[in-house]
């Protein structure tokens, strides 16, 4: 199975996440990530999706989804002509004696510390999932205490934009 | 022009737009604003039905019968729960169809409030879409919406649940309003490009077949159909979805697919080297075990939804658009070009297995009656101008094989979800759809002891249809697998109707109808004939069969298609066997 990542334009509507995401489980794929957010246009969501899936599962997932009234267009993003990145937070135990060593990790990894107290500190970091795992694995030794992570959010490289058509038809109908 | 009035007025107003004239359904407490209204209207005809279930396949058996959009109303909570079976029937069927479901107040939902049920998103996974509206304003526009949906591209049902505060508040309505759908374009109109890669592999093949189902019909396709097939002289098949929509009679017309098909039609998509899929989407029930189906085929499919296109089965050549005109522009390419393709061998193997395995009946010694024979009868007696509406089980697939469809869209039954209980209410919505038509509801004793309530609003809404109850005792197609698969062990399938409990004539009477009954094949013809002459009331004829009545060919479930039986351990032979 390969992992495919979907950025899917939605109506910003009521129940369309639970619309997308029923879909989903109702047709027997699983979902490895998700995130939702608003776009340049009030009206539009845009949700990136990535799937593991083979490629004939992965058109009729496709051709499900745009059968949703809601939802306005869908596109494969290609890893190697878009930027993939995750958010996340993590909590690491860290006193006095160890706090350097942390820092320094923070800043081979570029990421940011946002939150120090006594004994731990707060680091934010966003990356591809290859690179968040490698930084969990150098800060385990010293105790994760707390992490959350975000889904991936994607976009194509270049000049084109995804959403421009979309916004044409809305404002057809507007 | 813009007046202010209730959103409950607004959607009366909108409905009498949109050009309905019957409404099925029971009004309760949050639906209650929008009775009011229905009460004053002279365009829109409310039928209080007995079940919501019966309001649900009244509005298909409306919709299958006139090509129109069914509507069903109900109140929140459980009036909305019983009108999940026959959404989810519209939506297995795609029957055009829309629901309007009152729901509790606004500010109510989402805390259990009384009769309160989360109906959009309990039918979020069997709905075409669904809407819930909480502002008066928008009622007149998601109406004229949810009827659009319903009634283009794939047709489906569409869910309309509004709360009982915007029925009630003030809102201005004016009509027409402007759609607000930008990510709905369904695509009508094939790809001229497959067009001519399709009339290319017809007339390359050898050993073609139309595989033909109900999106032919539902594009209103038969002509196109019977042209396409004339001019290119393929054999045909027609699904369950669309018996009728090739007439039976035709030489061309090969019979039924599928698990309870005619050996020439099993035998002509298994043996075929191209099938072209028309509104078809290769059901279980047609293609038995997958990977075993027509191995040697090719395959065009064509189809409005996209989605259906190899989602069981590879397309060679995939056609998303409207079945009359991908039909119309094949028949286009083909008529342009000399090339045809030779299928006289093909021919001379199918016309041996029409003539040597046609469809048959055992008949019993001790003159009782087989329920073939009342469909033979019927088909004879009632003729092809009948509308005839199944429910389902033994007594469908009967229906199904003995009746003689010669127009598209006379047979009406429960394919997809396999409904009990269909018959009767869509029968009823047939009869008002189609008031000048005859209409036959064929039912099992099973599946009328579900919805014969419907029976109560048939006699008093002055509905006259006639109703064939196949009454075996028992749930027969589940005691046929019982009787092939389960060593015989019959295990609650004993209904014990021959019993009289109920009795179904009594029955009949107590709700204002005709009760017949008819229990020897002698006696078949005289009972329809009186059946038929009665037009006033409501007819319910109790034909008492023999229990032990099969339906034959079988594909057993999960096996090839190769592996149909034409009666118990006999299988027909092939012509290509030593192949």
């Amino acid at each position: 199975m390969s992992r495919h990542t979907l950025s899917v334009l939605v109506e910003n509507k009521p129940g369309v996440l639970a619309r997308v995401s029923a879909l989903f489980s109702r047709r027997g794929f699983n979902i490895d990530s998700l995130a939702v957010g608003p776009t340049e246009h009030d009206d539009i969501s845009r949700m990136t999706i990535v799937v593991s899936v083979e490629e004939l599962p992965l058109e009729q997932v496709t051709k499900q989804l745009n059968k949703l009234v809601n939802v306005l267009k869908i596109v494969e993003l290609d890893p190697a002509q878009s930027v993939q990145r995750e958010l996340m937070l993590i909590k690491v135990r860290a006193d006095s004696e160890s706090r350097s060593h942390v820092l320094e990790l923070v800043n081979l990894f570029r990421a940011r510390c946002i939150d120090v107290a006594a004994d731990a500190v707060t680091i934010e970091v966003t990356g591809t999932p290859d690179k968040l795992d490698a930084f969990i694995k150098v800060l385990e030794p010293f105790g994760i205490k707390e992490l959350v992570q975000s889904g991936m959010v994607a976009i194509g490289r270049g000049a084109r934009s995804i959403t421009d058509r979309s916004l044409r038809a809305l404002d057809r109908t507007a | 022009m813009t007046e202010r009035m209730t959103g409950a007025q607004a959607l009366v107003r909108a409905l009498e737009h949109m050009g309905v004239d019957t409404v099925f359904g029971i009004p309760g407490g949050a639906i209650l604003p929008a009775y009011d209204p229905l009460y004053d209207s002279t365009k829109v005809r409310h039928v209080l039905v007995r079940h919501e279930q019966g309001a649900g396949h009244a509005a298909e058996g409306y919709a299958q019968a006139t090509g129109r959009v069914g509507v069903c109303m109900a109140t929140s909570g459980p009036g909305a729960t019983n009108l999940v079976t026959p959404i989810a029937d519209a939506y297995m069927d795609s029957v055009p169809m829309v629901a309007i479901t009152g729901q509790v107040p606004s500010g109510a939902i989402g805390t259990d409030a009384f009769q309160e049920a989360d109906i959009s998103g309990i039918t979020m996974p069997i709905t075409k879409h669904n809407f819930l509206i909480t502002d008066p304003s928008e009622i007149a526009r998601t109406i004229m919406e949810a009827f659009h949906i319903a009634s283009t591209g794939r047709p489906g049902p569409v869910l309309v649940d509004i709360s009982k505060d915007a029925l009630q508040s003030e809102t201005t309505f004016s009509w027409p309003p402007t759609m607000q759908l930008p990510g709905y374009r369904p695509v009508t109109k094939p790809h001229s490009k497959q067009i001519r890669e399709a009339a290319k592999l017809i007339a390359e093949s050898r050993r073609p077949v139309l595989y033909v189902g109900g999106g032919v019909h539902k594009a209103g396709a038969s002509a196109e159909l019977r042209q396409l097939a004339e001019l290119t002289n393929i054999p045909v098949v027609t699904t369950l979805m669309a018996r009728g929509t090739f007439p039976d009679s035709h030489p061309q017309h090969m019979g039924m697919p599928g698990m309870h098909g005619s050996v020439s039609a099993v035998g002509a998509l298994q043996q075929s080297d191209l099938i072209i899929g028309l509104g078809v989407r290769f059901d279980d029930r047609v293609t038995g075990h997958l990977a075993s189906f027509a191995p040697h085929a090719k395959v065009v499919h064509a189809d409005i939804d996209p989605a259906e296109i190899s989602k069981n089965r590879h397309a060679d050549v995939p056609i998303v658009g409207d079945c009359k005109e991908v039909i119309s522009d094949l028949i286009g390419v083909i008529q342009s070009s000399e090339a045809r393709g030779d299928y006289a061998d093909w021919w001379s193997i199918l016309n041996g297995y029409k003539k040597t395995y046609p469809l048959g009946y055992e008949t019993f010694a001790d003159g009782s009656l087989a329920p073939q024979y009342v469909m033979e009868r019927l088909s004879a007696i009632a003729g092809p101008e009948t509308y005839y509406v199944a429910g389902v089980g033994q007594h469908q697939m009967w229906a199904s094989q003995f009746i003689g469809y010669e127009n598209p869209g006379t047979f009406i039954n429960s394919g997809g979800l396999g409904t009990m209980g269909f018959a009767v209410p869509a029968a009823m919505g047939a009869k008002m759809g189609r008031p000048e038509s005859v209409v036959w509801a064929i039912d099992g004793d099973g599946c009328f002891q579900m919805t014969n309530q419907e029976l109560a609003t048939c006699a008093l809404e002055g509905v006259p249809v006639k109703i064939a109850v196949i009454n075996n005792g028992n749930l027969g197609m589940v005691r046929q697998w019982q009787t092939l698969f389960y060593d015989q062990r019959y295990s609650n399938t004993d209904l014990q109707t021959t019993r009289r409990i109920p009795d179904f004539v009594k029955l009949a009477e107590a709700y204002g109808c005709v009760g017949l009954r008819c229990e020897r094949p002698e006696d078949v013809d005289a009972v329809i004939k009186k059946a038929m002459e009665i037009n006033d009331v409501p007819v319910v004829v109790d034909f008492v069969v023999h229990q032990d009545a099969m339906v034959w060919p079988m594909v057993a479930a999960g096996t090839s298609n190769d592996d149909i039986k034409i009666a118990r351990d006999m299988a027909p032979k092939w012509e290509n066997e030593d192949d």
